[in-house]
């Protein structure tokens, strides 16, 4: 029972703010966020899925796209993709996508996926940093009617219609089979995504979306006009194809902030009382005494 | 349905055994369904779990909707979500919970997707309020404030969904506090109803297999530790963190990390403490090599004492601690460790 198919894949990735390394000058005095000293960076756990997705097109083969969605610099991701040896990308941008929350993100990403077509697997990462809210694969794979694995750490198997994959969970793990196509949530323990390889950075770094046709001519004004670049790029598969909600042939009221039942009441900056603290020498008269106190408060017994 | 104000609460269990979260958020329920009025709903979803029933309404649930099935025996995403959703389509309760544990941030978004709900993830607090709407200009009377923390935990949001209910939440494990069983609220009294639901699936339901599956008990109790030592980016390497350990043990206390130090591989996420890690209140706090990102000092500044540990005098972390040593964690653990083996002798 040896397969011999092969399988599509798309893999949906996302550009987020690097919210793990705020540190204490990405806050202002104010305590506000100084976004400027936050940089864009590709979600960390969507480079685990599309590493899995590589490695199964490895060993099977089939076809890899990448799909996201974002304002148009979210075009940076696509390339890191690219980079990495995928076959196809996608940039999802629209003003009328802004302000979705994750129905309406998902709603948007099973619009692109059906216009993709054929596919039997799709990727994702379990969640992004940004929001930490691992929704948008489940509320995906829902629009599409189809099962989701989330926590995905391996795929064992996969043969015929069939998918064997090993989920990791904090207090376990689970072996499960489905029926393609399906989503798969990758966690971060699944593997080392590879580094972008340096003859793809070569190839591909002139990549662009023709949302970033004009500031491209601003460097390049040998070009003259959008159309030129746009020929240029179109004949050496530099162009990145740039759907809007009108390409994806989307209902408009089920986009963006109109499509998103949940809204920010308001934000709040954690705001922590500080406290009065001793210091203590850090030698060993200093760290005696301290503890001299703490058993003397019964806080060490 | 309009006025229909009743609470559900996702019943998680696992071979017999109803998680803590699900116990936490009845309890919750119940303070909600004082302000609303509703009843306080249980969802009891496996297979021969019907004994459970009882637990969920002395707990706090007003009725137990019991889907009891062999195809419910083991978890898995399409067959629960099949019963929820039917069920939420049917009766439009108000607000919908969840534990926010792997299993309720599985199925709660396919169940708000598939009804077309908002849904909130991983709330470190629920009340009720008012809420003018910015789209409509509308005022929306009672709704669910779902709180939690964003943007990595530096920010705390406030989501409302004013319209298209139920109102889904998943919410944190361990932030709610769960009442004491009342054994006098019993199954048939006016206050505890079994309802036995007969679920029905197709095959599609059915498209996922488990295969097999291996549990383990967590190693780690942060939540109830009287001591806390915790490490971060700080204590440099791996080796360098078993100073931490052994600081923890000596005094009795459990290990805690910083996501620096988890993302570093020093020590597993059971172990982080944080806005999104665990939230402790121990008796002893001793923050090694934290610098004191604010959602880690918001995940454990109202514990009792701290000690700060750290090179940079003016890390964020010493504006919440007790006790300031500026000094190498390398250096400052020993001097504790002998401190602790001097004073036992």
């Amino acid at each position: 029972m040896v397969s011999s198919r092969t399988y599509n894949m798309v893999v949906l990735v996302k550009q987020v703010p690097d919210t793990h390394n705020v540190t204490s000058n990405a806050m202002k005095e104010d305590g506000t966020m100084n976004r400027s000293a936050l940089p864009a960076i590709f979600n960390p756990e969507d480079l685990n899925a599309l590493e899995m997705a590589i490695q199964v097109q490895e060993r099977y083969g089939g076809h890899v796209t990448v799909v996201t969605m974002g304002p148009p610099t979210a075009a940076e991701v696509l390339r890191e993709a690219l980079y990495r040896g995928v076959d196809r990308v996608i940039l999802l941008s629209d003003k009328k996508f802004a302000g979705a929350d994750t129905l309406a993100t998902s709603y948007t990403l099973k619009c692109a996926i059906e216009k993709i077509g054929d596919y039997d697997l799709v990727f994702c990462g379990r969640q992004a940093i940004d929001g930490d809210t691992a929704q948008v694969g489940p509320q995906t794979a829902e629009k599409l009617g189809i099962p989701q694995i989330t926590y995905a750490e391996s795929v064992v198997n996969l043969e015929g219609d069939e998918i064997v994959v090993e989920r990791a969970f904090p207090m376990g793990k689970e072996l499960v089979k489905c029926a393609l196509p399906c989503l798969l949530t990758v966690v971060a323990s699944a593997n080392r995504p590879r580094p972008p390889s340096a003859r793809k950075q070569i190839e591909y770094k002139l990549a662009a979306t023709p949302l970033e046709y004009r500031s491209l001519l601003e460097k390049w004004n040998e070009f003259g006009t959008e159309e030129a670049l746009d020929t240029y790029l179109a004949a050496r598969h530099l162009k990145i194809p740039l759907w809007t909600a009108a390409d994806l042939g989307a209902d408009e009221g089920k986009l963006g902030l109109a499509g998103s039942p949940t809204q920010v009441y308001k934000v709040n900056f954690v705001v922590l009382e500080t406290t009065e603290s001793k210091e203590v020498l850090a030698n060993s008269e200093g760290i005696a005494a301290l503890m001299q106190e703490l058993v003397k408060e019964y806080i060490v017994g | 349905m309009a006025n229909n104000r009743d609470i559900w609460v996702f019943i998680e269990q696992e071979e017999g055994t109803i998680a803590e979260v699900s116990l936490e958020l009845l309890a919750k329920g119940q303070e909600l369904a004082q302000t609303l009025g509703g009843q306080v709903c249980g969802l009891l979803c496996g297979y021969e779990v019907g004994d459970l029933a009882e637990t969920v309404i002395h707990h706090g649930a007003d009725r137990v909707l019991l889907a009891d099935h062999p195809e419910l025996a083991i978890y898995r995403t399409l067959p629960y979500a099949r019963v929820a959703a039917d069920l939420v389509r049917e009766r439009k309760p108000y607000i919908f919970l969840f534990g926010a544990s792997p299993i309720g941030r599985d199925l709660a978004p396919r169940v708000a997707s598939t009804v077309r709900a908002g849904l909130t993830a991983d709330c470190t607090d629920l009340q009720i309020g008012d809420y003018t709407s910015k789209k409509d200009k509308q005022v929306y009377k009672d709704l669910l404030y779902q709180i939690r923390p964003a943007f990595g935990g530096n920010l705390i949001a406030t989501i409302v969904n004013p319209t298209m209910h139920p109102q889904m939440a998943t919410v944190r494990e361990g932030v709610m506090r769960r009442h004491e069983p009342d054994t006098a609220r019993q199954n048939a009294t006016r206050q505890g109803v079994v309802e036995k639901i007969a679920p029905t699936f197709d095959a599609r339901d059915l498209a996922l297999k488990v295969l097999s599956r291996e549990t383990r008990e967590s190693q780690v109790n942060l939540k109830s530790a009287p001591i806390i030592v915790a490490g971060g980016a700080g204590v440099g390497s791996q080796e360098n963190f078993e100073l931490i350990q052994d600081l923890a043990h000596l005094l009795g206390g459990e290990v805690g990390a910083s996501r620096a130090a988890v993302d570093a591989g020093y020590v597993s996420r059971e172990h982080q403490v944080g806005q999104t890690g665990v939230t402790v209140r121990p008796r002893l706090y001793i923050a090694a090599g934290i610098s004191g990102a604010i959602q880690h000092r918001a995940g454990m500044s109202e514990s009792s004492k701290i000690i700060a540990i750290n090179t940079d005098p003016n890390a964020p972390i010493f504006q919440i601690a007790h006790y300031k040593i500026v000094g190498d964690v390398a250096e400052v653990i020993p001097m504790l460790i002998r401190a602790l083996r001097e004073k036992a002798k």
